[in-house]
């Protein structure tokens, strides 16, 4: 439309986030902008991230100040074309700020998703937070080794806009019981299926990395019935390569010094990994049961320093559709397995992601989720 | 993640160790209430509260109520630790240690070196300390100085919810025994703090902040007043490291050393009395171990040398409160 006039606003990034901070615009205003291109780097107390457009035009006001605090849903730019008057663009701004004020306001009344738990089959507990409500089949997201359902922070909530949104804690994860079983991969397949049986979901998108990948891989190729699509971020399963000292270096270490350089191996940008990040997985590591989780699930996983799993022979007979996005900085799992896979199965590789696309390169992952997902 | 006050924090851990393991019992004084007299019972749960609903699920034989007599239940609680049960004793203020303490650091603390390592105590002491409540001198006293001094017992001190759970959970699991300072003016404060049961290791100094110009070491009550300090002056571009000790036995030395030298400019704040404390304990040893990289003398922010004052006014004074750390903050950046 002709003089539209859109606001950019502070994005939510995660449950808990409520604020955050503009450090830096990487364009100066009258730049033209793209839908997807990095315009800021915005900064919240769990995280440091590049903020990408959520739309295309010309960047007429950049209203955020970098380095001031403002809550999610303020306005930080203004994106119009020509047509717009200045007074059109202060006209904007203003009413803006009226109706966001009374929607803060209105806000604080507001009820927020919480995770909730539910007893799957053996007695065990799951947590797994459910946003959006549509009908048709859910988009399912199961983290990583480590991981939990918080990984999903830039992914959930867009992906919950126009259908219902899942995030999971595998067993030993999160919130969920620390009972693994034996630890394997097929454990972690049963809990997922046990799970969706115990809230009646037939059929999901499944979206999984790492680990998470090579489980729902293994669901799919299993129970094809019960998945509609997988999508599979640097998934596991499709060669034997893994980065023991990754793996071995987030069992032991115990202080965020060591931690750190450990965690900055899952991003292609170490600024992303903030201190509250490495807070909170030290935190989930000294929870009872975790080390002793993560060490069955590694010897069960990664005998000899391999992947046990070998699914990559399953992909060419599946009828589900499949994609498989990898980082082309991955230092966990090399993105060289996803070459060469069969014909059905349509491969992303970003360029300047590391082994969380879904978090280095959200849009264009949300996006790709999106399509497969119809 | 529920937040949690520290009396909540430290109920919950009491609870999940109490059902996890059966020879985990409580002792002290009105820790239940009621016992022996027709009305209520739990009427009090410790004077503020702490321990309420523990002795309903637990009974009379694992919350004990106990006279008023800490030489005897202290006593009690350190045999019993020694016959192979894993006591947690209430000493209701840590003013009261006296009546106790050869109990503590002549037995309890020596069991284990005097019978060639064969012997464990795993006693936890729970106790209140700190000023600011209007409880004057007799009540309101940071006496972890010396336990600290004695080998033999382990000192943890929480400064928030989340770590008073860890820590408390760990004590009660340690096969010595702990004493465990419970700040009396933290106890409604909260933070978010998992249902899951889990350990702080004891000897590993939390770094609650970051920053690249002044090292904050500290402890206890004093943790939030520092982060407070080094978020206001973040604003003026200096930046604070803020280490939260946990432990001040075991104590740990590494990063005490490895952050004092990282900024070369260092503040130690302890609300203890100002000789033989934490903070004197504390810049001793970086003057012998990190001399080289200091750029500025240490300042060391404490109580002054005289009892808690009973009068509000001069309370407050007393104690090492934000701005007393935020001018030593910024004499030490002021040094040439």
């Amino acid at each position: 439309m002709a003089g539209e006039i859109q606001p950019i606003v502070m994005p939510k990034w995660g449950l808990a986030m409520e604020e955050g901070v503009v450090t830096a615009w990487n364009v100066a205003a009258g730049a033209t902008i793209a839908k997807g291109q990095e315009i800021a780097d915005i900064e919240t107390s769990k995280i440091a991230n590049v903020f990408e457009s959520p739309v295309s035009g010309t960047l007429r006001r950049l209203v955020a100040q970098p380095g001031e605090t403002l809550p999610v849903g303020a306005l930080l730019a203004v994106v119009a074309d020509k047509s717009a008057s200045d007074a059109d663009l202060d006209a904007f701004i203003a009413k803006f700020s009226e109706s966001f004020k009374e929607a803060l306001a209105a806000k604080v009344t507001e009820k927020k998703p919480e995770p909730e738990t539910v007893e799957i089959a053996g007695g065990r507990r799951m947590r797994y937070l459910k946003l959006g409500s549509a009908d048709g089949p859910p988009v399912v997201f199961v983290h990583g080794f480590g991981g939990d359902l918080n990984n999903w922070l830039f992914n959930q909530e867009a992906l919950a806009e126009h259908r219902t949104a899942y995030a999971i804690d595998l067993p030993g994860h999160g919130g969920s019981s620390k009972d693994v079983g034996v630890g394997d991969l097929a454990s972690m397949t049963a809990a997922l299926a046990a799970w969706l049986d115990a809230l009646r979901i037939a059929r999901a998108h499944l979206v999984g990395h790492s680990m998470g990948g090579a489980v729902s891989l293994q669901l799919a190729a299993a129970k094809p019935d019960m998945v509609a699509s997988a999508t599979l971020i640097c998934p596991g399963g499709l060669g034997p390569g893994i980065a023991m000292d990754f793996i071995n270096g987030f069992i032991e270490a115990s202080r965020g010094k060591k931690l750190e350089p450990v965690l900055q191996m899952l991003v292609a940008n170490p600024a992303l990994v903030t201190r509250d990040m490495i807070e909170d997985v030290l935190k989930f590591k000294r929870i009872d049961g975790v080390d002793a989780a993560l060490k069955k699930m590694r010897d069960a996983l990664f005998p000899g320093g391999r992947q046990a799993d070998a699914l990559r022979d399953s992909l060419a007979k599946l009828k589900t559709p499949v994609q498989v996005i990898v980082g082309a900085k991955d230092r966990v799992i090399p993105a060289t397995h996803a070459r060469g896979l069969p014909g059905n199965v349509k491969v992303h590789v970003i360029e300047n992601a590391g082994h969380m696309p879904h978090m280095e390169a959200s849009s264009e992952v949300n996006r790709l989720i999106d399509e497969i997902a119809g | 993640m529920a937040r949690k006050t520290v009396r909540q924090a430290i109920n919950e851990a009491l609870r999940q160790e109490m059902e996890r393991d059966p020879r985990v019992i409580l002792m002290g004084e009105d820790i239940a209430g009621g016992l022996g007299s027709p009305g209520e019972q739990d009427a009090w749960g410790g004077p503020l509260g702490v321990t309420k609903g523990l002795m309903p699920q637990f009974g009379r034989e694992r919350v004990l109520d106990t006279p008023i007599s800490e030489s005897a239940f202290v006593g009690a609680a350190v045999g019993a630790a020694a016959m192979g049960l894993r006591p947690v004793a209430e000493l209701m203020f840590v003013d009261f240690f006296g009546v106790c303490f050869d109990q503590i650091y002549n037995q309890a603390a020596k069991f284990k070196y005097m019978f060639g390592g064969k012997a464990v105590t795993p006693l936890t002491i729970r106790t209140m300390y700190g000023a600011g409540f209007r409880a004057a001198s007799q009540h309101s006293q940071c006496l972890y100085p010396i336990f600290t001094h004695i080998p033999g017992l382990k000192v943890a001190i929480p400064s928030n919810a989340y770590e008073a759970k860890g820590l408390l959970t760990q004590s009660i699991r340690d096969d010595d025994p702990v004493i465990f300072f419970e700040h009396k003016a933290m106890y409604d404060e909260a933070v978010e703090v998992p249902d899951d049961p889990y350990t702080i290791p004891f000897g590993q100094a939390n770094v609650s902040r970051e920053g690249d110009d002044v090292t904050i070491i500290t402890l206890g009550r004093m943790v939030n007043f520092c982060n407070q300090v080094a978020d206001k002056l973040a604003k003026e571009k200096i930046g604070c490291t803020v280490v939260d000790l946990r432990t001040t036995s075991p104590l740990d030395t590494e990063t005490i050393l490895e952050t004092a030298s990282e900024t070369g400019r260092v503040v130690v704040v302890d609300e203890a009395h100002p000789r033989c404390n934490m903070a004197t304990d504390i810049s001793a040893l970086i003057c012998q171990e990190a001399f080289d990289d200091l750029k500025a003398p240490i300042k060391m922010v404490t109580a002054p040398h005289c009892p808690v004052p009973f009068s509000p006014a001069l309370e407050d004074i007393y104690i090492p409160g934000p701005p007393k750390i935020e001018a030593a903050v910024r004499a030490v950046m002021g040094h040439a």
